[in-house]
C-alpha cells in the first residue's frame, strides 16, 4: 500500500516536470534576405508562432505568410501576388526535431548549439531541412536563433527572367524566438 | 501480496508515463494548432484590406480604385498612335503619335496627388484621388472601395479667335468621378465610374456645360503577370457635345517587377478625363482606332509609413 502510494507521487511528480517542459510565444520573429549585386531585399515578421518541448526535442514554427513586411509597398505586393500566392497558401510552417538534446541542459545558462532536422512546408510545397541552431538558456528564460538558405526554386517559387538579376537564387532565412511563455 | 502490489505500481507507473510521453508528442502540435487558432482569431478581430484590385492606378485611359502607396512616386508615360484605319502610309497610325507625361504621388494611403502634360491640346491636368472607403473583410467588412477623384484640366492652344474677349478661365475643364471597385477574386475585379464633367466654354450656345457619363471597367488575370483590362463610358443623352462617341478600350496590363506596361486599343486620342469621356470621336467599327501604351515606372522617395 504504501509503495503503492508512493509510485502515484512518484508519476506525480514525473507528470509535473514533463508539463513544465514546453515553451511557446507567439511573437517570434522570421526575416530573410535576398543578396544580388542589383539589389538587396529584407522583410520580416515578428509574428510567427513557435513552440519547442524540451523533453523530446520538438520544435514548431507557423508563420502568416501575408504579415512579411517590406521596405518598398511593391515588393510587399509582388511577394504576396506572384511568389509566395498567401491568398492560396496563408502559412508557411516547420516541423521538426531537435535531434540531440540531451546536449542542451535547461537548468544551466549558456549557448548550445543544436542540430535540427523537420520538414519546412511554404508555398504548397513541403521539403526537408536540415540545419543547426543555437538555443540560449538565460536566467531561466529559452531562445532559439537558425540561420540557414532557402532555395526558391525547390518551393515551385518562379522568377522571372526580366528580374532574375534582382532577386537571388536561395535567400538567408533568420529565424529567432525568445519564448516568452511555458506550460 | 506486497510485492504484487509494487509491481502493479511499477508497471502503472510505467504504463503511465509512457502515455504521458506520448500526449507529450501530440502535445507540441496540438499546442502549435492551439497557438494558429488564437491567431486566426486575433485576425478575425482585425480588418483585413484588399490589396492590389488592379495592378496600378490607370485602367486604360482613366483611373483605378488603387491609389500609389505613401512615398512612392509613380512617373508614367502614355502614348497614343495615329487612327489603325488612316492605312500603311501612316503605318497604320505609328507615324503619329500624342503623348502624356506625368507624375504621381501618394501622399498617405489614403491620398495621392498627380500632375500630367498632354500634347493633345496642349492640356495640363491636375489631380487628386482620395480613397473613402477600403474593402476589407474581418472586424469592418466593406464588399468594396470608394475613391473620389477630381480633376482639372487647362487646354494652352492658342485662342481660336484672338479677335473676341477671351477669358482665361474658358481653358478650364473639370471633372469628379466617384469610383467605386470590388475584387471579387484573386484574378477578377470590377469598377464602376459615375463622371461629372463641366466646361467653362462650349462652342455653341445650344451645347450643355455639364455632362453625366457613366463608366464601367474591368479586368481579368490570365497569368500572375498578365491581365486583360475593359474600360467603357457611355455619355448620358442629352449632354453630350455633337459629333461625340462613347468611349470604348480594351488593353492589357504586363507588370515586370518596377514597370507595369499596358498596351490598348481605343477610340479615344486624348488622355484625360474630360477628352475621353465627353470628346471622344472614333468609332469603332469604321476602324477609329487607336493603338496606345502607358508605361508606370514606381520610385520609393518617401519613407514608408506602417
Amino acid at each position: 500500500m504504501k509503495q503503492g502510494i508512493l509510485s502515484a507521487a512518484f508519476i506525480i511528480a514525473m507528470a509535473g516536470t514533463a508539463a513544465a517542459q514546453k515553451y511557446y510565444t507567439k511573437n517570434g520573429s522570421i526575416s530573410f534576405f535576398s543578396k544580388t549585386s542589383l539589389e538587396n531585399i529584407k522583410a520580416d515578421n515578428n509574428q510567427v508562432m513557435s513552440v519547442l518541448n524540451a523533453q523530446t526535442g520538438e520544435i514548431q514554427f507557423s508563420v502568416l505568410v501575408k504579415s512579411f513586411r517590406f521596405e518598398k509597398a511593391l515588393m510587399e505586393e509582388h511577394f504576396n501576388e506572384n511568389y509566395l500566392e498567401s491568398e492560396k497558401y496563408p502559412k508557411a510552417t516547420f516541423k521538426g526535431n531537435i535531434t540531440d538534446m540531451s546536449r542542451v541542459s535547461f537548468a544551466t545558462d549558456g549557448m548550445y548549439t543544436v542540430p535540427v532536422t523537420g520538414d519546412m512546408t511554404m508555398h504548397g510545397v513541403t521539403k526537408k531541412l536540415s540545419t543547426t541552431g543555437t538555443i540560449t538558456i538565460k536566467g531561466g528564460k529559452v531562445s532559439a536563433v537558425s540561420k540557414f538558405f532557402v532555395k526558391l526554386a525547390d518551393y515551385n517559387i518562379s522568377i522571372p527572367n526580366l528580374v532574375k538579376d534582382n532577386i537571388a537564387e536561395s535567400v538567408e532565412v533568420t529565424v529567432s524566438s525568445s519564448f516568452d511563455q511555458k506550460m | 501480496m506486497a510485492s504484487m502490489k509494487k509491481i502493479t505500481g511499477i508497471a502503472l507507473c510505467a504504463l503511465l508515463s509512457t502515455t504521458n510521453l506520448m500526449a507529450q508528442q501530440k502535445d507540441t502540435t496540438d499546442l502549435l494548432s492551439m497557438l494558429e487558432k488564437e491567431v486566426a482569431g486575433d485576425e478575425k478581430s482585425q480588418t483585413n484590406y484588399t490589396t492590389a484590385t488592379f495592378k496600378t492606378t490607370r485602367l486604360i485611359n482613366g483611373h483605378t480604385v488603387e491609389n500609389v502607396a505613401a512615398g512612392v512616386l509613380d512617373v508614367k508615360i502614355s502614348h497614343r498612335f495615329g487612327r489603325l484605319n488612316t492605312g500603311s502610309y501612316e503605318l497604320f497610325g505609328l507615324d503619329n503619335a500624342s503623348m502624356r507625361m506625368g507624375l504621381d504621388y501618394g501622399i498617405t494611403r489614403y491620398l495621392m496627388v498627380g500632375i500630367g502634360r498632354s500634347t493633345f491640346e496642349k492640356t495640363y491636368d491636375a489631380y487628386f484621388k482620395l480613397k473613402i472607403f477600403r474593402q476589407s473583410t474581418g472586424k469592418r467588412k466593406m464588399p468594396v472601395t470608394l475613391s473620389y477623384v477630381p480633376t482639372v484640366a487647362l487646354k494652352t492652344l492658342k485662342w481660336e479667335d484672338p479677335n473676341r474677349k477671351n477669358y482665361y478661365t474658358s481653358r478650364l475643364y473639370f471633372t469628379h468621378q466617384l469610383i467605386i471597385g470590388r475584387k471579387f477574386s484573386e484574378g477578377t475585379s470590377i469598377q464602376l465610374m459615375p463622371t461629372y464633367v463641366h466646361r467653362n466654354l462650349v462652342k455653341y450656345a445650344s451645347e450643355s456645360n455639364e455632362l453625366f457619363a457613366a463608366g464601367i471597367g474591368g479586368r481579368q488575370k490570365i497569368t500572375k503577370r498578365v491581365s486583360i483590362n475593359a474600360e467603357y463610358y457611355y455619355q448620358i443623352p442629352g449632354y453630350r457635345l455633337t459629333g461625340t462617341t462613347n468611349s470604348l478600350s480594351l488593353g492589357f496590363d504586363i507588370e515586370t517587377g518596377g514597370h507595369v506596361f499596358q498596351l490598348h486599343f481605343t477610340n479615344s486620342r486624348g488622355m484625360n478625363e474630360r477628352t475621353f469621356v465627353s470628346e471622344t470621336t472614333g468609332l469603332w467599327e469604321k476602324g477609329d482606332i487607336y493603338f496606345g501604351f502607358n508605361i508606370s515606372r514606381v520610385f520609393t522617395v518617401g519613407k514608408r509609413r506602417r
